[in-house]
């Protein structure tokens, strides 16, 4: 059996290795997606079964679950094939198998020691734009993955380290922006070369058999961990229930709908009360929920290691009809928002099972906005980017303001880089009163963005979520204000038909947008938020004199005077 | 040391640490160094400071005072800052706040930041530039001169002027600045495109809020130290360390004090720097070791690796050019812990220096990596470091480790001991690893060079699990950070954004702003009344493929102190070679953007014969020996020679196993290692020839 000094010395060594292939893709892509907001992810993986081994720090924490779907797509098709050799990298984005969303490209390399596949190095980055309806892939009105970008299969991007042209062709011709998808393509390749170069290293020092033996135990002792808090835990079932607004298509919610049973050391997530597919893009594939799953999971215990051993006392029951397991050609763009609700219910459902460790939710919606058109010389350019909004209150204090999605480590741009680079320019960037739920500790505050366009014209889309079912509190904490997104259209301002979604909008040089994104829920009953809690507030205006007579009644007009 | 017979005539470098005030003099008259220690002061450096400056020279005696502080850095941390105001662009107060939609910790949602500029004192005035620099709406300095007098009535001591896009043109700010003058009643006045006149709103406005929050307590302090200085008699030059590892003049620093962030730990890495180019090891990476926390730098072919920004903590980013400091949370305080999957961890989560490790006895129980290196006794218990302690609880230490590592993992509590401190040099290694081999150096061209005073005794081990060719070890290594003072050059960084295609760009415009900067450098250089011993100016370019957010560092060669022809080609050339060096392949067919011109003007300072350093070149290796002693290594006891280190002769060659100390440190060379002293006294280790 491995020593315990060696398992500790390897399981940093192996991090290391991961982490610094991240580093790597972050410096070198060419899309400030990857760039700048980090959606992007590099681990090991069991060779056979295609488990998570190690997962890098700094990467997207909802690819640690899905990417051992990823992998084991591409070990499934290189069995079927039979020609798996070294050198190869595959390439694809389909959703169904690989979880998430097109947008999100998978390069899978085996690696091989003495002949034999060792395990599968993958690195997955969203990529600026993968073809389909819309400019950077969030179309509200998708009905079939088709209308939202290209779909790749597993094919190998190199054989026996030959680059195949002929593919990258294909994708370069499948783009609105090749030079981008051609730079974080080879971003990609650069990240796999050295997590390859750097393993040999690890593998030559401490033996083949050990590093193995480490990665088994790693596992092990995940699930090990995992039991031991869920033993913790009162045995119990405890529902909780949630909703998207509408699928884009039809407005009408969508409900995830979760049970948790505690028993013992074991941990079963029920989705059978969940809606059932929908016909707009916030369905996601089976793969997708339970990479959510394990994140929520991971942020209410935030010690369990990032490794497939912390998924073994858990127990999945999601039915085949429902919209959080759907299969090809089911709309799947809209993915991010779908997982931020299975993450809220999952806390929402802990609050009643671990009141300690959770929190209020957090805004619940990366409202995907795209503004593009063409320059007066005929230049095309695209606007795309995600917002933020504020986290729950939590046990040891009021929530963050203006956070990122609990999905990712994600930073916005700077407005000044958006203004440099798009005819765009922002006439307000503030943080939002009111916005976060009241509560003993109070949700931060989510933010306003207004956008005014400076070229002749620009299409406009947005794919967001909250405009109806605000992010709840926990405990007694209030829910916080809903998503609220307003553009001009017949020289009024207004609110998109599906609230927080629109579809080739026209806007005209002038004219402005705005979007106000919701703050998070608050954690504990209003009534118990201290008056000097209150009074800073109102001095420091993230509530507002009504606000805090609507949620702390006459406490807020003591904490006034 | 004072000698009737000529008048001394010192540089003394200060080091304001949390613990000690370490101070370096060199006597320039007579060509001999001293060293102090003497405890800080808390709450009042200046006391400290004054003290351990006249514990060996007289003011009047001292022709430099080079001071590497951390009073602008505990102020950060503390948040200690002045009560500070905000004057920006109309809908952008939130900036400060808003950050740049990040959140500390991957996982887990409990994440809180206070911003030093609190919400009610961030005030908005109507004007806008564009990206282009256009001005859109200029400012009404009566509604910015209405803002500062409703900041001054809520009690703001200090301001800065923040507007958008004032990197591309400053003149809104420029006329909000001239308003504001006329009706604040001091200095502690910032504008952004003065402090930092680069793009990104945030970095800018962290920047410029940081730094007027640290003008009055820097400020005060440095005045205050200046003139107790003078009261003394000192009539010499009062220079301060910055970040980027140079030193400036007293004025710069009090009204840029947030380019003294870093202040302390820059200058020991400009000391190890000017020691190891010395000793014939121009690639290091320097290592200090403390309580809570391992430093690490580079220093490659002479030259520190330098970093554009740095997070004191979540959300406080101080964007200027400063010397490369990476820190993983693993000092000699950091806590050792088995976690629920059975796994032995080393930190976060440190006992400090109260309670501190076990065997202090101040009330801890948890163990710690120095307890470990107690009970094997890698640490004499009897003479501790520092004074404080009489001796150190070894029995404590082992049942700390018995208790909380050994049982749990089913091992003796020697082997425990062992297991804390092999995983807490793995945590090491791998920072030693991430600024070497991850930049693409090749390890076995490096040495380790520990400073402060716990390195020593884990960099054989580091040299060997990173594949380091061998150690250096100062001759003193816990003032290093004071010698660095004394060593600094005098240096001043400019930055101007571009932001175009390469093909967009006008070479003849980024000649005529290098030689703008080039002039300004240069102004300040004569400002301070030094003689050089030369000047230099460098230019780097911040350059990307077009549609990449991150650039590259393209350093340009040449001589800009007189006019230059830069040419498209050669900028092309110069970015080819820095991308494929960063990355290992150049893309065809892709633009390729200049996003920040970077010019620094240096001005040389005298250094001092490093052979001042030179150990006895009498006395024996045995007459330094002091005694042996039972140490527990690989596995097993070893009879490990002691000996007196400042007595070892030059040329003295120690075979491991063996301890050396010293009043601030303790050197360990392992049973396969070897030390050799050198000719400036610094301890060379390496592997046994076999």
């Amino acid at each position: 059996m491995i020593d315990p000094i060696t398992l500790a010395v390897l399981k940093g060594r192996l991090e290391q290795v991961a982490d610094e292939m991240d580093a790597t893709l972050f410096r070198s892509a060419f899309n400030p997606i990857i760039a700048e907001a980090h959606d992007a992810s590099h681990g090991l993986y069991h060779a056979v079964t295609g488990e998570t081994l190690i997962q890098g720090k700094s990467g997207l924490p909802i690819f640690v679950g899905a990417m051992a779907f990823a992998v084991k797509a591409v070990i499934d098709k290189a069995v079927r094939d039979g020609d798996l050799k070294d050198g190869d990298v595959y390439i694809f984005n389909d959703p169904y198998d690989g979880g998430t969303h097109l947008s999100d490209f998978k390069l899978v390399r085996p690696f091989f020691r003495n002949g034999k596949v060792f395990c599968y190095l993958a690195s997955v980055g969203h990529w600026h734009d993968v073809g389909g309806n819309v400019p950077g892939n969030y179309n509200p009105v998708a009905t079939e993955c088709f209308q939202e970008g290209m779909v790749i299969p597993p094919v190998k991007l190199y054989v026996a380290g030959q680059l195949r042209q002929d593919v990258v062709d294909i994708l370069r011709a499948n783009t609105r922006l090749p030079d981008s998808l051609y730079g974080d393509m080879n971003g990609q390749v650069n990240a796999l070369d050295l997590g390859s170069k750097r393993l040999h290293a690890l593998l030559d020092e401490y033996g083949d058999a050990t590093v193995d033996e480490a990665l088994a135990e790693l596992k092990k002792r995940a699930a090990i961990q995992f039991r031991s808090l869920l033993r913790d835990l009162p045995d119990g079932r405890y529902a909780a229930e949630d909703f998207l607004d509408n699928d884009g298509i039809r407005d009408e919610a969508l409900r995830i709908g979760l049970e948790v049973v505690i028993e013992g050391e074991a941990l079963t997530l029920d989705f059978s009360r969940t809606s059932d597919a929908c016909a707009g893009p916030v369905n996601i594939a089976r793969s997708t929920a339970i990479a959510a799953c394990y994140v929520a999971i991971k942020h209410i215990f935030p010690d369990v290691p990032a490794n497939s051993g912390v998924l073994e006392p858990v127990t999945f029951i999601i039915p085949e009809t429902s919209l959080i397991s759907v299969k090809a050609p089911k709309p799947v763009g809209g993915y991010t928002e779908t997982i931020l609700r299975v993450i809220d219910v999952i806390f929402e459902a802990f609050a009643q099972i671990a009141p300690d460790r959770v929190n209020g939710c957090a805004y619940g919606t990366i409202n995907a906005l795209s503004l593009a058109g063409h320059r007066r010389d005929g230049r095309r350019w695209v606007m795309f980017s995600f917002f933020g909004g504020g986290h729950g209150g939590h046990p040891q204090g009021d929530g963050l303001n203006h956070g990122n999605a609990p999905i990712s480590m994600a930073t916005i741009p700077p407005l000044e880089i958006l203004e440099a680079a798009y005819p765009v320019m922002f006439t307000e960037w503030s943080l939002r009163p009111d916005s976060g739920g009241a509560g003993r500790n109070r949700g931060g505050l989510g933010a306003v963005y207004e956008i005014e366009l400076l070229e002749e014209e620009a299409d406009l889309f947005l794919f967001g979520e909250r405009g109806k079912y605000a992010p709840a509190g926990v405990l007694g904490g209030h829910a916080a204000l809903r998503n609220r997104f307003v553009y001009p259209k017949d020289g009024k301002l207004v609110e998109p038909g599906m609230v927080s979604k629109l579809h080739d909008a026209k806007l005209k040089k002038g004219d402005r947008i705005r979007l106000e994104t919701p703050g998070g829920g608050g954690y504990g009953p209003p009534a118990e938020r201290k008056a000097e809690k209150i009074a800073e507030d109102l001095r420091l205006g993230y509530v507002t004199k009504e606000g805090a007579t609507r949620d702390y009644g006459r406490k807020a007009k003591e904490a006034a005077e | 040391m004072t000698n009737q017979s000529s008048i001394p005539r010192y540089a003394v470098g200060v080091d304001v640490g949390g613990t000690f005030t370490d101070v370096f003099f060199l006597d320039e008259a007579q060509g001999r160094i001293d060293i102090a220690k003497v405890p800080s002061t808390r709450g009042d450096q200046a006391t400290g400071f004054i003290e351990g400056l006249r514990s060996k020279a007289e003011p009047k005696q001292i022709a430099t005072v080079v001071h590497g502080t951390t009073v602008g850095t505990n102020a950060l941390l503390e948040r200690k800052g002045a009560r500070t105001g905000i004057i920006t662009t109309r809908g952008f107060r939130d900036v400060l706040e808003m950050r740049r939609r990040d959140r500390p910790s991957t996982w887990g949602l409990w994440g809180q930041f206070v911003p030093v500029v609190p919400r009610d004192l961030r005030l908005e005035v109507g004007e806008r530039v564009l990206a282009d620099g256009t001005i859109r709406q200029a400012v009404d300095p009566a509604e910015v001169k209405q803002a500062a007098q409703e900041l001054l009535a809520h009690g703001a001591e200090a301001v800065a002027i923040i507007f958008i896009n004032a990197y591309a043109n400053a003149e809104n700010e420029r006329v909000a600045l001239t308003a504001l003058r006329e009706v604040w009643p001091n200095d502690y006045v910032t504008a952004s495109s003065d402090i930092l006149p680069e793009i990104r709103e945030f970095e800018r406005t962290s920047t410029a809020a940081l730094n007027a929050y640290l003008q009055p307590p820097v400020g005060s302090y440095l005045r205050k130290l200046e003139s107790r200085l003078q009261g003394d008699g000192f009539t010499g030059q009062f220079l301060i360390v910055q970040s980027n590892g140079g030193v400036m003049s007293v004025d710069s620093a009090a009204s840029r004090p947030v380019r003294t962030a870093l202040s302390g730990p820059a200058a020991g890495v400009i000391a190890c720097q000017h020691i190891a180019v010395a000793a014939g090891f121009p690639n290091v990476v320097t290592c200090d070791m403390g309580g809570t926390s391992f430093d690490v730098s580079l220093i490659a072919g002479g030259e520190p690796a330098m970093s554009a920004q740095t997070a004191i903590d979540f959300g406080m980013v101080v964007r200027a050019p400063m010397i490369e400091i990476t820190t993983i949370g693993a000092g000699g305080g950091s806590i050792a812990w088995i976690d629920r999957g059975g796994i032995l961890q080393i930190g976060p989560e440190s006992a400090g220096s109260d309670p501190g490790p076990v065997a202090y006895g101040l009330g801890s129980d948890r163990p710690t990596v120095t307890d470990a290196n107690v009970v094997m006794g890698r640490i004499d218990a009897e003479r501790p470091i520092g004074g404080k302690l009489k001796r150190l609880d070894v029995e404590a230490a082992r049942e700390a480790i018995r208790k909380h590592i050994a049982e749990p993992l089913d091992l003796d509590v020697m082997a425990a001991a062992e297991a804390i401190i092999k995983v807490a040099n793995s945590r090491m290694a791998g920072a030693i690893r991430l600024v070497s081999i991850e930049r693409g150096h090749n390890p076995r061209d490096f040495a380790a060079m520990p400073f402060g005073g716990g390195g020593a005794l884990h960099v054989g081990a580091l040299i060997k699990e990173v594949g380091l060719a061998s150690a250096l070890v100062p001759r003193f290594p816990g003032v290093t950070s004071a010698l660095g003072c004394v060593i600094a050059d005098m240096r001043h960084d400019f930055v101007r954004t571009v932001n175009r295609t390469l093909d967009d760009t006008d070479p003849v415009i980024l000649d005529a702003a290098i030689a703008e900067a080039a002039g300004e450098g240069g102004r300040l250089l004569d400002q301070a009344g030094i003689a050089f011993e030369g000047r230099a100016i460098s230019v780097e370019l911040d350059m990307s493929y077009l549609g990449q957010t991150h650039t590259v560092a393209v350093p340009l060669s040449g001589d800009f102190s007189v006019p230059v022809n830069l040419t498209r080609e050669g900028i092309k050339a110069a970015f080819e070679t820095a991308y494929a060096a960063a990355f290992g392949r150049v893309l065809d067919r892709i633009g390729i953007r200049v996003l920040n011109l970077r010019v620094a003007a240096i001005g040389k300072r005298k250094k001092f014969d490093l052979a001042l350093l030179a150990p006895p070149t009498e006395g024996t290796v045995e007459a330094a020996k002091r005694t042996t002693r039972q140490v527990w290594l690989e596995g097993a006891w070893h009879e490990a020679g002691i000996y007196r280190r400042l007595d070892l002769p030059l040329g003295a060659v120690i075979p491991g196993p063996a301890i050396l100390e010293q009043s601030d440190t303790t050197i360990l060379i392992e049973p396969d290692l070897v030390g050799e002293v050198d000719r400036f006294g610094n301890l060379v280790v390496k592997r046994k020839a076999i």
